[in-house]
């Protein structure tokens, strides 16, 4: 049984393993070489404090690399699903051949029970080595990261460490088990795409934020956390609006962020900006006043008694948080091979 | 003995759809059995079912004694098209039949292999009809069953290659005792090689016997015009035909015709089995048609 699974798989295994063996090739020789410039260009910011300025520019040099590798990785299991999962059954009963293997003398139980154990340990392995290889390359642009692709946050927690191969697992059984209730290759393949899809989009947005209660803490105002200052054309009104970043956090991953005002009220809700009670004529945050920087500014306001009020998780949580999530896939997977054993007995032909 | 198949109150249904409904039969040992019917008389269903691919909605069956299923190394399948993967070589179909199977004859599967000048290493894909439907006839004998069912085997084959793959069945059939069950909806291909049918029609077994017998006890009298209920009462009337002159009546009966009125003619097994499918009542042409739908 082991050889006909082989013998079937061989080919979009090798095929798929060269493509992710090119990928991990050229990201192990690249990381080293994009290391080496990160190491050295922190030691010489944090001798003259242009660490800030440095990590923009180096970020935004490999930003897109950064992006695509992000999505291939985010990819991967989609498309183990798709192709490795999906036509797994529907091509036998297309072709009829599920009736020839069947009436062998080897229950289809266990049929599947190979496959199933073959093909998803190999996508496994191929994604597991994939999601680490991505770790280790990406760790000096996760340190560097803009706040909006900030270790923790939903698009790359997703395309590092271990989750991946939770990931890859669900997806390849999803497709099984759709390809079982579809029976026919080209809508399962839609269909295994659209659930996973949705899965994927559910899971950050409805579960993951609350696997552990999100820190909740009041932030003085300042370059990190203060995404625009306004004034007004001649003076007049002064709005800043606070960013979805939290001084002294990098990597988190910030639920919300709010302005408060001096009493304690929010002001200003997530993307929003507010008025607030400085001068944009004369002083510290007025154009002529902010000609030498804004840390004048920041230091007004935060005397005014202005904060940012932030909700977020830290990025000491990224590894509890991976487990926590490969576990609740690692589950899915379980339960959706019981329902693909299930149907296999019952309900197939 | 035991039978090789043996159905009561058989039923499979898909959803609301009934395939096989109310099938009673009975197959006994050491034959080579034809199942023919119309299409959607419930053949495939009926062959699924007892080659455990299929697990019954209702009833009761037995296969070699055993609910099917258990009996999957016993029993060998060949499925409707001769289903074989594409991608694989003809060896790598024989060696799945050795790594699927505990009795998988080797010999057997490369001899046959020789005989039939497949190439090894070709690609199923690449192999006739009449190759691929050989191919999987080889799986089917070289596992080694005790019943080999094959469903439609020689459909969508042409004349010559039909033939060939008939005349190899007979010749394996005759070498080694093992029951056969094939269906067909062709008689003429049921006749060369089949010595026990069953007529199944609207999943209703109409006849089942040995082809001999059947031949030997069913007649055709053509005389002048007359009504059923004036023929002797042990002579079962299984088509009558009228004109205003003259009855035609195919009919069942041990006893011999001594009617001088009567010119008797022996049937054909076609004929006998035509004879079956036009007796079969308006309203249950009308379930059929249901079924079909």
């Amino acid at each position: 049984m082991i050889w006909l699974t082989w013998r079937q798989f061989r080919g979009s295994a090798v095929l798929t393993a060269a493509v992710v063996a090119v990928g991990a090739a050229v990201l192990a020789l690249t990381g080293p070489g994009l290391a080496d410039r990160y190491a050295r260009g922190v030691a010489a910011c944090v001798t003259d404090g242009t660490c800030d300025r440095f990590f923009d520019r180096f970020f935004d040099e490999y930003q897109l690399l950064f992006v695509l590798v992000g999505f291939a990785l985010l990819a991967l299991p989609a498309f183990l699903g798709l192709f490795w999962g999906a036509p797994l059954i529907t091509r036998e009963l297309e072709t009829g051949t599920h009736l020839l293997v069947w009436s062998q003398g080897v229950s289809r139980v266990r049929w599947l029970a190979v496959k199933l154990g073959l093909i998803g340990l190999v996508a496994v392995v191929m994604a597991c080595v994939a999601g680490l290889v991505v770790t280790w390359w990406s760790r000096p642009l996760d340190g560097s990261a803009v706040p909006e692709l900030a270790q923790m946050t939903p698009v790359v927690f997703g395309a590092r460490g271990v989750v991946p191969m939770g990931y890859a697992a669900f997806a390849f059984v999803l497709g099984v088990t759709v390809g079982m209730l579809v029976r026919r290759t080209l809508p399962a393949m839609v269909l295994t795409l659209v659930v996973f899809a949705a899965v994927q989009v559910a899971m950050p947005t409805l579960v993951r934020p609350h696997f552990t209660a999100p820190v909740t803490t009041a932030h003085e105002l300042g370059i990190v956390n203060v995404g625009g200052l306004h004034v007004r054309q001649g003076g007049g009104e002064v709005r800043i609006a606070v960013q979805a970043a939290v001084p002294g956090e990098g990597g988190a991953w910030v639920l919300s962020s709010t302005l408060l005002d001096p009493s304690g009220r929010t002001v200003a809700a997530d993307g929003q900006d507010a008025p607030v009670a400085v001068s944009g004529t004369s002083g510290p945050c007025s154009p002529q006043g902010s000609r030498a920087g804004l840390d004048p500014c920041w230091t007004e306001l935060n005397r005014l008694g202005y904060r940012q009020q932030a909700v977020y998780h830290p990025i000491a949580r990224f590894w509890p948080f991976q487990w926590i999530e490969t576990g609740i896939y690692a589950v899915l997977t379980l339960g959706l091979t019981w329902l693909s054993f299930w149907l296999i007995r019952r309900r197939l032909s | 003995m035991t039978p090789v198949l043996e159905a009561r109150q058989l039923g499979k249904r898909y959803g609301r759809r009934w395939a096989l409904r109310d099938c009673t039969l009975e197959i006994p040992k050491g034959h080579v059995t034809g199942l023919v019917g119309p299409n959607g008389a419930g053949k495939t269903t009926l062959l699924k079912l007892a080659a455990g691919q299929l697990t019954p909605s209702e009833g009761d069956l037995r296969v070699l004694g055993e609910r099917p299923g258990t009996t999957l190394p016993k029993v060998g399948f060949v499925a409707q098209d001769t289903p074989v993967y594409a991608g694989l070589t003809v060896q790598d179909h024989l060696t799945l039949g050795a790594k699927l199977n505990t009795a998988w004859d080797a010999r057997l599967a490369e001899d046959r292999v020789a005989e039939l000048g497949l190439n090894p290493n070709q690609k199923a894909r690449r192999l006739s009809g009449g190759e691929r439907a050989q191919l999987a006839l080889t799986l089917g004998l070289a596992k080694r069953p005790e019943l080999l069912i094959l469903d439609e085997p020689v459909a969508s084959l042409d004349p010559l290659a039909r033939r060939e793959f008939l005349q190899a069945l007979m010749e394996a059939t005759a070498a080694d005792e093992f029951g056969v069950v094939l269906s067909s909806h062709l008689i003429a291909d049921l006749e060369r090689v089949c010595d026990f049918i069953v007529v199944l029609v609207d999943s209703r077994v109409l006849v089942a016997g040995e082809v001999d017998e059947l031949l030997a006890t069913h007649h055709r009298l053509t005389g002048p015009r007359r009504d059923q209920d004036r023929l002797p009462s042990d002579q079962y009337v299984v088509s009558a035909r009228h004109t205003d002159r003259q009855s035609t009546y195919v009919v069942r009966t041990g006893e011999p015709i001594l009617d001088p009125a009567w010119v008797v003619t022996p049937l054909t097994l076609e004929d006998l089995v035509l004879a079956y499918m036009e007796r079969r009542p308006v309203a249950g042409r009308r379930a059929g048609l249901e079924v079909l739908r």
